[in-house]
């Protein structure tokens, strides 16, 4: 994919991840070792009132799922030979709010819908994609949402 | 707990605290990557060298999770941290590599009150990501949701 493939308004779904309590403590136990995010106990005596995982994990897993879904579009770009065109560095996110705890047990479903797709002002043959990311649990209530930005190859000339 | 729990109250404006001294562990830098973001400028060294960043870099959220385990040995578990309801924005400003020294600037920036729970406060900071050299490599800003002492949410 290249910046001109990309139009306002498009929506992918990246896919889906299954949060069990042992992802949940042992992401919790390396990077966010609050007790609510440690064990079944330390959630009921917290703010969510049962094992929840940390923030950061759900959106790691954002990442992971983009990952695979850009490899996947890549290998069938390549098979169709189309061309693939490569993405690069974000410069950060804006606007991120964890709108409701993901539990032990939560089936969450990542989607990523194009904001902006314009062209780099200081790096010539790249352009800027904007995105509103979102991701849902199980019964459809949104648990995560921001505004991604990346750096996207443009199509050569 | 030994000492006694940091509440709302405990911050101010303007105040500015300096904690922290990671080593990133080329080791776990790798592992993150595998597990959450297999990019290969992430990943492998020769891959990397060729990409805009030149070398090895960890994973942007890598450095997130630093920051949280940073943040928690020196401010959260200490502190009557009732979690976050988002972040106002993170720029990753300077590449952080394997063998870096990372400590954290934390900036008080606004206090204010719930008003629907008066037994919490929310306070934003600024958190800037250093490394060895005194580069800053990140920057993030989020409220934080902390207890009351005047007002004990039990």
């Amino acid at each position: 994919m290249h910046l001109e493939d990309y139009a306002v308004g498009d929506k992918a779904e990246l896919g889906s991840h299954l949060f069990t309590a042992e992802d949940i403590i042992r992401f919790a136990s390396k990077y966010d070792p609050q007790p609510f995010h440690l064990s079944e106990e330390g959630g009921r005596a917290g703010p969510f009132k049962r094992l929840a995982a940390s923030g950061w994990q759900t959106c790691s897993i954002w990442m992971k799922l983009l990952v695979g879904f850009q490899t996947r579009l890549a290998q069938e770009r390549m098979a169709a030979g189309l061309p693939v065109g490569r993405v690069g560095p974000s410069p950060g996110f804006s606007d991120l709010s964890w709108k409701r705890p993901v539990y032990a047990g939560d089936t969450i479903t990542y989607f990523s819908e194009v904001l902006e797709a314009r062209a780099s002002d200081s790096r010539p043959g790249w352009g800027v994609l904007r995105a509103r990311n979102s991701a849902v649990n199980q019964d459809g209530a949104e648990v995560l949402e921001f505004t991604s930005v990346v750096l996207v190859e443009r199509r050569p000339a | 707990m030994a000492e006694p729990l940091l509440t709302f109250e405990d911050f101010a404006p303007g105040e500015v605290a300096e904690y922290g001294d990671w080593l990133v562990d080329r080791d776990d830098m790798l592992a993150f990557a595998r597990e959450y973001d297999p990019q290969p400028m992430h990943l492998f060294e020769e891959a990397a060298r060729e990409s805009m960043l030149g070398g090895l870099i960890a994973s942007g959220w890598y450095t997130i999770a630093l920051l949280m385990r940073i943040n928690c040995d020196h401010m959260l578990l200490h502190a009557a941290s009732l979690g976050a309801p988002g972040v106002e924005s993170v720029e990753w400003l300077a590449p952080v590599r394997a063998g870096d020294r990372l400590r954290v600037r934390r900036t008080t920036l606004a206090t204010r009150p719930s008003k629907s729970r008066p037994e919490m406060g929310f306070v934003t900071f600024a958190f800037d990501v250093i490394n060895q050299d005194g580069v800053v490599a990140m920057r993030q800003v989020n409220p934080v949701m902390l207890g009351r002492r005047d007002r004990s949410a039990a």
